[in-house]
C-alpha cells in the first residue's frame, strides 16, 4: 500500500469490503423498518452505482482467518497491583521494610515516591487454583474459580508510568495522542456484524473517568466511524438516541420517511453517492433508535443471569456494563470496551483493592463462565488489565503504591489463547518482567494476530507515512496460543 | 492487505502456452548449485509497456526494500537501484535484463524456486498480476530511471519538486477571457475526455459563495436582492461584499484554528480550562483586516519579538501555546515542556512546511531528506522561551486602560506641579531608605514532600512550583543555614513569566494564599536537638484587607457544616496557628502580579553555634475542593532567607524601585524617576488626597483576561538562562546526545548571513519568498477548503512520499500569484497587495471552475469519482460547525456577535462529571443570547469533545489538523434530529414561519424552506412537506402527541404565539422545520 493514495486507499478499502453486494444492499436501505416508498427505491436503483457510499462498517475479512471474531476488554484504569492480585512475591513480604537494591532503581524514575522507599510486602494472600494451579490472590475468588480458562501474564510491560501516556499507550499503542486505539483499528479491519449498533462501544463505570479522556477509545486519523461510541448503562444508552420531548414514534417514522423520499428526489436531481449514504445513515438512525434501548434492557435477562453477574438493572456498575457488554457482541458489536478507572492506590492500598474487588471480580469472572456456556468464548478476547502496574516500594505511610512501568500483570480469555497457562516472570521482588517479557506492542502484535491481522500489514496511511497500531515494533507472542 | 487475486487465481485461467513442463536450470551462485526455477509455475509477462515510477518501483518498494533496501540487506542483496539488483546477493543477481523467466526475483516472488524460500516473508504475497508487471519490465529491458531513487525510500530525494521554490509557470493558452485558473483546469480536462459543466444557477452559486465565505446560509432578503441584481458585476460584487463580512474571519479563522490545534483546556487527565481565547479572537480578527499571509506567521511565531511588539503581537504567539499539558500528579513538567516543543514543530511542519518533520524526531527522516539533527537545530529555536501567561485587555478594556494611566499621570505630574522641591524630597528619603534593611541569608531549600507538584530551583535560591498543584495540602521543604542565631524568617514571593498571569501565586490570577508557615529548626551536628520556632510578629509589604475566598476557591466537602468560613487578609494569619486564616496579597486589578514579602520573627533566635537544618511547612489550604481544575491557590515562585536581627520587619520598598536605586540618581530615565515617585508619593502625608484620588483610579482597573503566550528567555538572570538544544537518542528526551546550535535543513532555502537563532529569524525563514513550500502549502489548503481536496491531496505532507498533485502547475502559478500578485479580479478595489488570502479567494471563487454547476453525472462518477479534474463544481457535506450554524441561522436564533470568551451552549450535563469525565467540570449552561453563538465559540474540552461538533468530525484540538475527515454517520443523523439545539432550532423556524412566511401553509412551507435551502421547493417538494403538515397536525389535533412539549420543549403553553397561530398550529409547522433543517441539502455547499 506504500504508495497508494489516499483517494486510492478509499478505493482499496471497499474491494476489502467482503461483499460486493452495491451500497444500499450494504447499507441496509431495502432491508429496513421503514417500507420505503417505491418511488425511492426506484430512484435508488436508477442512481449511478456510487463506489464512494460502500459503508466502511461492512464486515471485512482479516489477512488471514483469525481465531477471534470479537473483543471485549475491561479496562482497570488507575493501575491495578500486580502484586496484590496475580503476582505473589514471597521474597517481597520477606523483605519488607528493608531498602530495594540500589543496582534495581538505576536510572528508575518514579511518580511521586523517592525511589529509594522501603519494600513493601504483599498485602493478600495467595493460593493455586483449578487444575492448571494457577496462583491468584485471595481479593479475586471468582476469577479464581474460571482459572482454567483464563491465561495470566506476569510479564508485562509498558514504556509509560504517568496516567494519561500509560492509557492512551496501553489503547493506542503510542504515548502521544492522535493515534487510533485498538478498538477503532479492530473496527477499521474487521467492520462490524450488525448496522443497527455501532462497531466499537463503550462504557465507563469507576469512580471517575480515565486520564486518557475520549482520546483512549478514539479513531485518531482513522475515518471517524472507527470512533469508540460511549454508552450509558443507564437512560440513553447513546447521545440523542430519544426522540425530542412532544415527538412520538409515529410522527418520527412519518418524518423520517419525509426527509428520505425528499433526499431521494435531491439525489434524482444532483446524482450524488453522497446522498444515497445519507438516506442510509437516517435508515440505520431510526433503527438504532430501536435496537439500542431493548439490547440495554437487563431486565430481559433470566434472574439466574443476572446474579452470576450481580447485575441490577438500571444501576451504573461494572457488572451491568459486563453483562450489556455480552448483549452487545451477541448483536453483532464488534468490540466492547469497558473503562473502570478506581485503581490508582497510592493509599489505602487495602481496603480499596478489596472494595474495588467486590465490585469487579464475580461480574469479570462471570463474563467468562457466560461467554463459555453460550459458545462465544472460543472467538471471543476478553482482556483484563490496566495501563502499568505498582511498585513494590511503599507509599504514603505503610498502605501504598506508586506506578510502576516494568513489570505487571494481565488476564486474557478466549479467543485461541491458552487456557490456564501462567505465562512469563517478573523478578522476586515484582519489579521488573525477567522472563518471556510482554511489552504493550508484543501484546497488541497478539491480538491483531488472533483477529487475523498480520500487524505489520494492518496500516493506514497518514502524514506521509503508513502507521500501525505496534509502531515499528511488536512480536506476536505465540506461546500464549492455543 | 487480503487481496482478491491470488495466484491460484491465476492458475485457473493459465496461459496454455505455458502449460508445458519446461525446467530451466539456472546455475546460480556456489551456495545453491542445483537451485532452479520451476518456469510453468511463472505468471505470464503482462502485455503493453509499463511505468517503473507507478507500477515498478512502488512495488519493490512496499514488498522488497524493508528487507533488501538500504537499511537491512537480507542474504546481502539490495533491491534499491539498477546497479544493487544487477549485483544481487548471495543466491546471485536478482534479476537479468530481457530475460524474466531468468531472473531470480521473479521465481522467489512466485514461489518458482526449488531451494529458495517464497518471498516476501512477510505480508502477502505479489499478485499474479504484480508479478506479470515486474515480468514484463524486466523483459522490456529492466529500465531503473536514475531519478526513480526517489520511490525506493531512501533519504534522498533532494531533486523533488517541492524543495523547490515555485517559479511562475506560464498560463496554458486559451481563448480570450479565460481566467488563468480555468486555463490551468481546463487544459489538463482536455486531455481526459470530460468537459466542463454548465455554470451552477444563482442560488446555487449565493449559497456556496456564503458557505465559503462566511460558513452561514444567505437570509430569503439577501437571495432576493442578489437576484434581483442582473448587472454582469452581480456576483463580483457579492463576493466582495462577503468577503468584507465580519463573519468571513470566523469562517476562516476556523480552519486556522484545526490547524492551530486550538482547543479551550489542557488535555490528558486534568484537561483543565485554559484561558487562550484572545489568541482565537486574534485570529479572526488578522482574517478580517486580512493581514498577509507572511506578516499572519511571522506574528504567530514571534510576535513577541517584532520592534515595539504590540499585545495584540503578544496574543498571536498563543499559536505555539496551543499544545496539550499534562499536570497529573508526579509528572515530570520538563518531559511535558519537551512534549509542548515536538507539538509545536509538529504543528509548523503540517501548517506551515508542508512537511512531516516529526518523523525526524527519533531519526533521520526515512523518506524526506531531513536528518535527526536538522529536526533538532530547528527545535533550537523555539527552546528558550518561557511558557507563558499575560493578562490581555479586550479592545473596550484597552481604552479603560490608557484613560486611567493617563489620569494617574496627570494626578502626580500635578504633585510634582504643586511641589516644587520634589526632586531633592525624593532623593533625601531614598537617601534614608537606601541602606535600612538588614542583611539577609538566603536558604536554597528543597522539596521533601510527596505531593505530586514539582519545583524548579533557581540560582538566586528561589524555588517555582510547576506541574500538578495539589488545593489543598501542606508542602515541605529542607534547607540549612549556618548562622549561629536566627531571629527572622523573610519569604519573598517572586513574579515569574511561567506562572498563571505571572506569578507570583499559582491561582489562575497568579495569587497565592499562605494558610501557615512553620519551621522547626534542627542542631546541623545533632539531630535529636531540635526546636520548633514560635512566631510572635509578622509584618508584609502588602496584603489584601480580609475576605472570604472567592467561589473558585470555595469547598463544599472540607466539613465546613455551616458554609466554608475560611478568610485571608493580614500576615499575621500566616503565624495563628489556624490553617483556615492565611496571608493574602491580592491588590485587585493590575496591581496583583508583582513580587510581595513577609517577614516572621521567632519569638527567641534559634541558636544552634554550627547552624541549623530548617524544615519548612508552607500551609497552602485555601485551594477549592477539585484539584482537576484552576482552583488550586498555592505559591509560584519563592525564597526564603533568614537574618539574625531581631527586630526585622518586611521592606515597604518594593524590588523593583530598590533596583533602580543601584542606578546613579543622574542616570536614571524619566521612566525610572516616574518608578521611584509612584512609590515616594505614597509615603508623602501631605500627598494623602491625590494618593486617595489615584487609590480610587485603580479600583476601576478592569480585570482583562489571561491568556497564553510565548515569552523570550532573556539570557541572563535566574530562570533566564537559555537552554542548550540536544539531540534526543531515538527521540527519548530521558537520552539527550549531541548539543546542537539552531539551523535549517540543507535542503531548503537557506538563512540569511548573520541569522540569529531566535523565533524571529525563524518565523521569517518560513515566509522568506524562497521558501519552496510556504506559499504552495497555504494555497493548497485555500484550495481544499473551497474544493474539498487539495491539488495536492495531502496538504500536510508535500514530501517525496506525497502523491503527484492532480494540476501541479496550477500549484506553483497559484504559489506565485499569492506571494507577488500581478492579476487583478473581480471587484478589487485598491492595490492588491502581497501574500493576501482575501485576493487568493477572490481570484479562486471568481473563477469559472468555481462557478460549475456540481451535479454528478454517471460519467464522471466513473472517470472522476473524486472530481479531482474539476469538470464539475464542489459538492459537500459542510464542516460540524456551519452544520450548526444553519440550523441556527436558518431558525433565526442565531447571535451573531464576535469574539470574546468560550460559550457553554446545552450538553448532556453526564459528560462533565465523573465517570464520564475525569474530574468533575464545569459546563454552565448558557441561559442569554450567548446559547445561540456560532459554533466557532463553543468551548473545547479537549477531553469532552463538545459532541453535536464531534459527530460531524470536527477535530478536538489535541493536534495540528489540516485536513477533516468527512463521515456520513447514523449518529449524525441522531444528533441532527434529537439534540436539544437542533430541536430549538426547528422551534424557532416555525416560529419564523408562521410570522413571516405569509398566510397560507403553501406560502409558510415555502418561505421555511427558502430559509433553509436558499431556493424555492419544487412541486414535488411541496406535496411532500405538506403531506407530512398535515398528517402530523391532525394527529396533533387528535391528541396522539403533545403540542406544549413539540412547540417548545416544555410541558406549558408556549408564550407569544405568532398572530392567529395556535399551539397546534406551531407544533405541526416545528415537525416540518425539523424535516427541512435535516435535509441532505441543507447541510451541503452544492
Amino acid at each position: 500500500m506504500n504508495r497508494l493514495t489516499h483517494l486510492e486507499h478509499a478505493l482499496a478499502e471497499q474491494r476489502r469490503a467482503v461483499s460486493r453486494r452495491w451500497f444500499f444492499k450494504d447499507c441496509g436501505v431495502a432491508l429496513g423498518s421503514i417500507a420505503l416508498h417505491s418511488l425511492l427505491a426506484d430512484r435508488l436503483a436508477a442512481a449511478p452505482k456510487p463506489p464512494a457510499a460502500v459503508n466502511p462498517l461492512a464486515p471485512k475479512k482479516g489477512h488471514f482467518s483469525g481465531k477471534a471474531k470479537r473483543v471485549i476488554y475491561l479496562f482497570m484504569a488507575g493501575a491495578p497491583s500486580h502484586l496484590e492480585l496475580f503476582d505473589h512475591k514471597p521474597q517481597l513480604a520477606k523483605f519488607d521494610g528493608t531498602l530495594p537494591p540500589a543496582e534495581l532503581l538505576k536510572g528508575y524514575r518514579a511518580a511521586f515516591i523517592n525511589p529509594s522507599s522501603k519494600l513493601l510486602g504483599p498485602r493478600f494472600n495467595f493460593a493455586k487454583h483449578g487444575r492448571c494451579g494457577m496462583e491468584l490472590s485471595e481479593l479475586v475468588p471468582h476469577l479464581a474459580g474460571v482459572a482454567d480458562d483464563i491465561t495470566l501474564i506476569r510479564s508485562m510491560q509498558t514504556d509509560a508510568f504517568n496516567h494519561a501516556p500509560g492509557q492512551i499507550m496501553m489503547n493506542t499503542g503510542s504515548q502521544q495522542f492522535g493515534r487510533p486505539s485498538f478498538g477503532a483499528w479492530t473496527s477499521y479491519g474487521l467492520g462490524c456484524e450488525t448496522q443497527d449498533l455501532p462497531a466499537y462501544v463503550v462504557f465507563s463505570t469507576g469512580s471517575k473517568g480515565t486520564s486518557g479522556g475520549a482520546s483512549n477509545w478514539g479513531c485518531g486519523f482513522l475515518p471517524t466511524v472507527h470512533n469508540g461510541t460511549l454508552f450509558r448503562t443507564g437512560g440513553d444508552p447513546v447521545l440523542y438516541l430519544s426522540n425530542p420531548r412532544g415527538v412520538d414514534d409515529a410522527m418520527q417514522k412519518d418524518t423520517l420517511e419525509t426527509i428520505n423520499r425528499l433526499n431521494a428526489q435531491r439525489l434524482g436531481t444532483m446524482g450524488d453517492p453522497e446522498i444515497a449514504a445519507r438516506i442510509s445513515a437516517y435508515e440505520m438512525a431510526y433503527r438504532m433508535q430501536h435496537v439500542a434501548p431493548e439490547v440495554m434492557d437487563l431486565s430481559q435477562e433470566p434472574e439466574s443471569v443476572r446474579a452470576l453477574y450481580g447485575a441490577e438493572p438500571g444501576k451504573p456498575t461494572y457488572a451491568n456494563a459486563c453483562l450489556l457488554a455480552r448483549r452487545l457482541i451477541e448483536k453483532g458489536v464488534r468490540f466492547v470496551q469497558i473503562f473502570h478507572e478506581s485503581w490508582d492506590q497510592h493509599g489505602n492500598l487495602k481496603a480499596d483493592l478489596k472494595r474495588n474487588c467486590e465490585v469487579t471480580d464475580r461480574a469479570s469472572a462471570a463474563l467468562v463462565k457466560d461467554l463459555k456456556q453460550r459458545g462465544l468464548l472460543d472467538d471471543t478476547i476478553v482482556i483484563w488489565g490496566g495501563e502499568f502496574g505498582r511498585t513494590p516500594m511503599v507509599q504514603g505511610g505503610d498502605d501504598g503504591r506508586d506506578h510502576h512501568p516494568n513489570g505487571f500483570s494481565y488476564w486474557v480469555a478466549g479467543g485461541g489463547f491458552k487456557p490456564g497457562l501462567t505465562w512469563g516472570e517478573t523478578d522476586e521482588l515484582g519489579f521488573n518482567a525477567v522472563r518471556d517479557k510482554v511489552h504493550v506492542h508484543d501484546f497488541h502484535a497478539t491480538l491483531l494476530h488472533q483477529l487475523g491481522f498480520d500487524h505489520e500489514k494492518l496500516i493506514y496511511r497518514f502524514n506521509g507515512r503508513d502507521y500501525r497500531l505496534t509502531d515499528v515494533f511488536g512480536e506476536v507472542v505465540k506461546g500464549l496460543l492455543v | 492487505m487480503a487481496s482478491a487475486d491470488g495466484l491460484g487465481h491465476f492458475f485457473g485461467q493459465m496461459n496454455p502456452r505455458f502449460s508445458i513442463i519446461a525446467w530451466v536450470v539456472a546455475w546460480l551462485a556456489a551456495s545453491a548449485p542445483q537451485a532452479a526455477i520451476e518456469v510453468a509455475k511463472l505468471p505470464p509477462a503482462v502485455i503493453g509497456s509499463v511505468d517503473f515510477a507507478k507500477e515498478v518501483g512502488p512495488l519493490l518498494a512496499e514488498k522488497c526494500q524493508s528487507c533488501h533496501g538500504a537499511r537491512k540487506q537480507e542474504s546481502g542483496l539490495r533491491l534499491d537501484s539498477a546497479e544493487a539488483a544487477a549485483k544481487g546477493g548471495e543466491h546471485g543477481p536478482a534479476l537479468v535484463p530481457g530475460k524474466s523467466a531468468e531472473s531470480l526475483l521473479i521465481a522467489v516472488v512466485a514461489g518458482a524456486h526449488t531451494e529458495l524460500e517464497t518471498m516476501p516473508k512477510k505480508g502477502d504475497r505479489l499478485s499474479a498480476d504484480q508479478i506479470g508487471r515486474l515480468r514484463a519490465w524486466i523483459d522490456q529491458g529492466a529500465n531503473w530511471p536514475a531519478t526513480a531513487a526517489v520511490a525506493s525510500g531512501t533519504p534522498r530525494g533532494k531533486d523533488h519538486w517541492a524543495w523547490k521554490a515555485p517559479v511562475r509557470p506560464a498560463v496554458p493558452a486559451m481563448t480570450k477571457g479565460v481566467a488563468p485558473v480555468d486555463a490551468f483546469v481546463r487544459a489538463k480536462l482536455r486531455t481526459t475526455g470530460l468537459k466542463p459543466s454548465v455554470p451552477a444557477d444563482r442560488v446555487t452559486l449565493l449559497r456556496r459563495l456564503h458557505f465559503d465565505l462566511t460558513g452561514l446560509p444567505p437570509t430569503p432578503a439577501e437571495t432576493d436582492r442578489f437576484l434581483a441584481d442582473k448587472s454582469p458585476e452581480a456576483y463580483a460584487l457579492k463576493v466582495e461584499e462577503l468577503l468584507a463580512s465580519p463573519h468571513f474571519g470566523e469562517r476562516w479563522g476556523r480552519h486556522w484554528l484545526d490547524a492551530a490545534r486550538y482547543a479551550d483546556s489542557d488535555g490528558f487527565e486534568k484537561d483543565k480550562p485554559r484561558f487562550v481565547w484572545a489568541y482565537r479572537d486574534w485570529v479572526v480578527n488578522a482574517l478580517n483586516r486580512d493581514l498577509p499571509y507572511d506578516q499572519f506567521i511571522t506574528e504567530q511565531l514571534a510576535g513577541d519579538l517584532l520592534p515595539r511588539a504590540t499585545d495584540d503581537q503578544r496574543v498571536a504567539t498563543g499559536f505555539l501555546r496551543n499544545a496539550m499539558l499534562n499536570e497529573e500528579g508526579g509528572v515530570d513538567p520538563e518531559q511535558f515542556r519537551t512534549d509542548g516543543l515536538i507539538d509545536r514543530m509538529d504543528a509548523l511542519g503540517k501548517s506551515v512546511l508542508g512537511i512531516t518533520i516529526q518523523c525526524a524526531q527519533c531519526h533521520t527522516h526515512k523518506y524526506d531528506p531531513i536528518t535527526q539533527e536538522e529536526y533538532y537545530r530547528l527545535i533550537a529555536f523555539l527552546n528558550n522561551d518561557h511558557e507563558s501567561s499575560r493578562i490581555h485587555y479586550p479592545p473596550a478594556q484597552q481604552l479603560l486602560v490608557g484613560d486611567l494611566t493617563r489620569q494617574m499621570r496627570d494626578l502626580e505630574e500635578g504633585l510634582r506641579h504643586t511641589t516644587p522641591d520634589w526632586e531633592q524630597r525624593m532623593a533625601a528619603w531614598e537617601d534614608s531608605v537606601k541602606d535600612n534593611q538588614p542583611e539577609w541569608q538566603t536558604v536554597p531549600a528543597v522539596n521533601t514532600g510527596d505531593n505530586g507538584e514539582r519545583f524548579y530551583h533557581y540560582a538566586d535560591g528561589s524555588i517555582r512550583a510547576a506541574s500538578y498543584a495539589p488545593t489543598f495540602w501542606t508542602a515541605h521543604f529542607r534547607g540549612t543555614n549556618a548562622l549561629r542565631s536566627i531571629a527572622a524568617f523573610r519569604l519573598e514571593q517572586f513574579p515569574d513569566p511561567n506562572l498563571p498571569s505571572g506569578g507570583p501565586g499559582r491561582s489562575i490570577k497568579g495569587m497565592a494564599a499562605l494558610s501557615e508557615f512553620k519551621v522547626e529548626a534542627v542542631d546541623a551536628t545533632n539531630p535529636t536537638n531540635k526546636v520548633k520556632v514560635k512566631f510572635v510578629k509578622a509584618t508584609a509589604d502588602f496584603a489584601n484587607a480580609e475576605k472570604a475566598l472567592e467561589p473558585e476557591f470555595q469547598s463544599e466537602s472540607r466539613n465546613r457544616k455551616d458554609g466554608d468560613k475560611r478568610t485571608y487578609g493580614p500576615v499575621e494569619h500566616a503565624i495563628d496557628g489556624k490553617d483556615d486564616t492565611a496571608w493574602g496579597i491580592d491588590a485587585g486589578p493590575g496591581r496583583r502580579n508583582v513580587a510581595r514579602k513577609a517577614v516572621f520573627v521567632a519569638e527567641k533566635p534559634v541558636e544552634f553555634p554550627q547552624g541549623a537544618i530548617l524544615n519548612f511547612e508552607f500551609h497552602q489550604k485555601h485551594g477549592g475542593d477539585n484539584s482537576d481544575d484552576n482552583q488550586n491557590h498555592n505559591l509560584g515562585r519563592w525564597r526564603v532567607s533568614v537574618t539574625s536581627v531581631t527586630n526585622a520587619v518586611a521592606d515597604s520598598v518594593p524590588d523593583s524601585v530598590r533596583q533602580i536605586f543601584r542606578t546613579p540618581r543622574g542616570q536614571r530615565s524619566p521612566h525610572q524617576v516616574a518608578a521611584v515617585f509612584s512609590h515616594w508619593r505614597t509615603t508623602v502625608p501631605e500627598f494623602r488626597e491625590t494618593n486617595e484620588k489615584i487609590e480610587a483610579l485603580w479600583k476601576k482597573w478592569p480585570e482583562g483576561t489571561a491568556t497564553l503566550v510565548l515569552a523570550a528567555k532573556r539570557g541572563e538572570g535566574p530562570g533566564e538562562e537559555l537552554r542548550p538544544t540536544q539531540v534526543f537518542k531515538r527521540g527519548d528526551w530521558l537520552k539527550p546526545g549531541k548539543e546542537v546550535t539552531f539551523g535549517t535543513p540543507a535542503f531548503l532555502h537557506p538563512l540569511p548571513d548573520g541569522a540569529d537563532g531566535s523565533r524571529l529569524t525563524l518565523a521569517r525563514w518560513l515566509v522568506d519568498r524562497k521558501s519552496p513550500t510556504t506559499a504552495r502549502v497555504a494555497v493548497n489548503r485555500v484550495w481544499q477548503q473551497l474544493f474539498g481536496t487539495g491539488l495536492l491531496e495531502t496538504p500536510e505532507d508535500f514530501g517525496t512520499q506525497s502523491p503527484a498533485p492532480s494540476h501541479p502547475e496550477l500549484l506553483d502559478w497559484l504559489a506565485c500569484e499569492f506571494m507577488e500578485p500581478t492579476f487583478n479580479v473581480g471587484g478589487a478595489k485598491s492595490a492588491v497587495r502581497n501574500w493576501s488570502l482575501k485576493q487568493l479567494l477572490r481570484l479562486l471563487v471568481n473563477s469559472a471552475t468555481y462557478q460549475q454547476s456540481s451535479r454528478v453525472t454517471p460519467q464522471f462518477l466513473e472517470k472522476d469519482q473524486f472530481n479531482r479534474l474539476l469538470a464539475r463544481g464542489p459538492r459537500f457535506r459542510v464542516e460540524g460547525e456551519v452544520v450548526r450554524d444553519v440550523a441556527l441561522a436558518a431558525s433565526g436564533l442565531l447571535n451573531p456577535a464576535l469574539g470574546g470568551r468560550s460559550v457553554y451552549p446545552p450538553a448532556p450535563e453526564f459528560l462533565f462529571q465523573p465517570p464520564a469525565s475525569y474530574g468533575p467540570k464545569v459546563w454552565t449552561e448558557e441561559k442569554g443570547a450567548d446559547r445561540y453563538r456560532r459554533s466557532l465559540y463553543v468551548f473545547k474540552f479537549r477531553s469532552v469533545p463538545y459532541p453535536v461538533l464531534a459527530s460531524f468530525d470536527a477535530p478536538n484540538g489535541d493536534f495540528s489538523c489540516v485536513r477533516r475527515p468527512r463521515s456520513n454517520t447514523p449518529l449524525q443523523a441522531l444528533t441532527a434530529l434529537n439534540e436539544t439545539l437542533f430541536m430549538e432550532s426547528a422551534q424557532g423556524l416555525a416560529r419564523r414561519a408562521l410570522t413571516e412566511g405569509g398566510r397560507t401553509d403553501d406560502e409558510r412551507l415555502a418561505y421555511a424552506f427558502r430559509r433553509v435551502l436558499s431556493r424555492p421547493p419544487t412541486k414535488a417538494e411541496r406535496v411532500e412537506l405538506k403531506g407530512l403538515l398535515e398528517r402530523q397536525r391532525q394527529r396533533i389535533g387528535e391528541g396522539w402527541v403533545n403540542p406544549f412539549e413539540l412547540a417548545t420543549g416544555r410541558n406549558e403553553a408556549p408564550k407569544e404565539l405568532p398572530p392567529n397561530t395556535t399551539p397546534a398550529q406551531l407544533a405541526a409547522y416545528t415537525v416540518v422545520s425539523r424535516a427541512l433543517l435535516n435535509l441532505d441539502e441543507a447541510i451541503t455547499k452544492e
